[in-house]
């Protein structure tokens, strides 16, 4: 065999991985989607059932009388938690770019941006320690109560304001997890757009500003939307941090902003324990059910991401550039 | 307007006879960009601050010298497991990670390759709790493994192996042309010009990438969780049927018990996690971010 067919051989280990991880998982969870059904992803009740009871034969498997597992909650919490951290990493993202690129120059930026980026290399579960010993105690008792007499007569701005668990803090401590990643796609977009064009835009009369909000910024939104789905990837299966702030709800939907939540990568972990405890095995199935359709949703997020890049990429070039 | 074009435009003072309108966006512009720089930096410096002071306070000599117990005790056990775990982890995803990269890099034409470059993308952005999730079925409880050391080396590899290979075609794309022309001129084989001319020109790149899935691969905690499991003694060497700790593990679990001793643990293992992810962030910057900006 020669040396480049040895190394295409050594190189299917990345598809390997990724199909034996979705079809291991997609296996020992079968039982639990045929019992579950479409009623997992619409249910809001996460029930193991009677775990001292014999297990009962329901539709050919064995399963705890009572036992019913939904996952609405979970997924309610997930996808509002990364709605709040982008609604708050997007504005802060563009803005510290533009900053970076526009406002400082030479060896500053260069230190500045690699400070801030620095926080996207700290681990999750700093992230969850911070947030744990500090923004916990800072959100319930400076912002939640200034929130809740500002714009409480909005209903989910409403109390009560709770302990400072709860889908605020989460969205917040993963907009801090997410900002870094967009600051720094859009900075390098911007630094790289044609300098004709600011020229122009200059020489027309508009202001600096004009000419990155209304000539530059349109010019990078295609990059700013694939890093905006990027972030949002890796925010939907951010565990560590999540699981040390959102409360740990179970079967609750958040009432207000301040409520307890739980995703569905905290909840993998923070129930794994309890799930051992049901003798029919449904509930470590069920588990490895959220796990599979978490990872689905990653995996359609990501490629969508990378697709827009690529297709974009191509759409992009100038004419007769190949 | 024809008064503006004559003026240089400067960062804040417009030209004069523009629109009270025209000036105010530009100044609230420049006010709410610097605003999220601002926070940006803060939230960086208060994380920062928290975890090295707190820290450095918690740390002792008898850290390094003693095991886990009960709240209190070192984190001996913990260092020991972390580095187990990544030297396990880098051996397994070193030799495929690098070796689909030069893949990627020298023969990435084809479709194979394509596919392969986007799975990787793809695969980085599975959930890390997935990957430990799926540990736990296939090895964990599927081959009988228990907790084990395999088990959580095996699946960090998995999670090391895109970086890997994404890095290392970087570091190979870097390589010059006429290097490679040169040796193939001179007869050489395409293993041979591969291995001894273009890795070892890309080494620093590449083993700068092998350092930052290193960082990646000390830092993660939810894939471990349910497959190294966790223990306060020192590793017996068992690969399998034997958890180990580690110290991202600490500081999850000891920030939330109600004894100073343990909270001393978490901030403890929290600095030396930090510290260590950091340095290698900041060494593969000289390395191979020179001239990014």
């Amino acid at each position: 065999m020669t040396f480049r067919t040895w190394l295409a051989i050594v190189a299917g280990a990345l598809p390997a991985s990724l199909v034996a991880v979705l079809l291991f998982l997609a296996l020992y969870a079968w039982p639990a989607i045929h019992f579950n059904g479409w009623g997992f992803v619409v249910r809001d009740s996460w029930n193991l059932g009677n775990l001292y009871a014999d297990p009962v034969d329901i539709a050919g498997m064995s399963v705890q009388p009572g036992a019913q597992y939904g996952i609405l909650f979970l997924i309610v919490g997930t996808l509002l938690s990364t709605l709040i951290a982008l609604l708050l990493a997007v504005p802060v993202g563009v803005g510290a770019a533009i900053f970076l690129a526009e406002a400082v120059a030479g060896s500053l930026r260069v230190w500045i941006s690699f400070f801030v980026e620095l926080l996207a290399a700290i681990p999750s579960v700093v992230f969850g320690l911070w947030g744990y010993v500090v923004l916990i105690p800072f959100m319930a008792h400076h912002v939640f109560p200034i929130l809740a007499d500002g714009l409480g007569f909005i209903p989910i701005f409403a109390g009560p304001t709770g302990s400072g668990y709860g889908l605020l803090t989460a969205g917040v401590l993963l907009s801090l997890m997410i900002v870094p990643f967009i600051a720094a796609t859009l900075r390098d977009a911007l630094v790289s757009q044609p300098a004709p064009l600011r020229e122009a835009a200059m020489a027309m009369g508009a202001t600096r500003f004009e000419t990155i909000w209304r000539v530059i910024l349109p010019g990078v939104v295609k990059v700013l939307i694939s890093a905006i789905f990027l972030a949002l990837g890796r925010a939907l299966g951010e565990t560590m941090a999540v699981l040390m702030v959102s409360g740990n709800a179970l079967n609750y939907l958040p009432q207000n902003i301040y409520a307890p939540i739980s995703t569905m990568a905290a909840f993998v972990v923070s129930q794994l324990d309890s799930a051992l405890q049901d003798p029919s095995g449904m509930a470590v199935r069920s588990l490895a059910e959220i796990a599979l359709v978490l990872s689905v949703i990653s995996i359609v997020i990501n490629a969508a991401a990378r697709l827009m890049l690529v297709v974009w990429g191509r759409v992009g070039r100038p004419a007769g550039a190949a | 307007m024809s008064a503006a074009g004559q003026h240089a435009p400067s960062l804040s003072a417009a030209a004069p006879g523009m629109r009270l309108s025209r000036r105010l966006f530009s100044m609230l512009g420049w006010f709410a960009s610097g605003v999220a720089l601002l926070l940006l930096s803060v939230s960086m410096v208060w994380i920062l601050a928290v975890v090295l002071i707190r820290g450095i306070t918690a740390l002792s000599p008898t850290l390094f010298t003693t095991v886990t117990q009960g709240s209190g005790g070192g984190l001996l056990n913990a260092i020991e497991g972390t580095a187990v775990l990544s030297a396990g982890a880098l051996l397994l995803a070193v030799p495929l990670g690098a070796g689909a990269g030069i893949y990627v890099s020298e023969f990435g034409f084809g479709r194979w390759a394509a596919s392969i470059r986007f799975l990787a993308d793809v695969l980085v952005g599975v959930p890390s709790i997935v990957m430990g999730y799926f540990g736990y079925v296939t090895m964990v409880e599927g081959l009988g493994w228990n907790f084990s050391v395999a088990a959580g080396a095996i699946v960090l590899a998995i999670i090391c192996l895109p970086y890997i290979c994404r890095t290392t075609e970087l570091a190979l794309g870097q390589v010059s042309r006429d290097l490679r022309e040169a040796a193939y001129a001179l007869g050489a084989s395409e293993g041979r010009v591969i291995l001894r001319i273009c890795v070892p020109a890309a080494l620093p790149a590449i083993l700068t990438g092998i350092l930052l899935a290193l960082a990646v691969s000390v830092g993660e905690t939810a894939p471990l969780l349910y497959t190294a499991g966790w223990s306060s003694y020192l590793w017996d060497g068992a690969l399998v049927h034997s958890p180990i700790g580690y110290l991202t593990y600490a500081i999850w679990t000891f920030i939330n018990e109600p004894f100073a001793s343990a909270n001393a643990l978490a901030y403890a293992a929290a600095f030396l996690v930090t510290t260590f992810v950091l340095a290698i962030n900041i060494l593969a910057r000289f390395v191979i971010g020179r001239g990014r900006y």
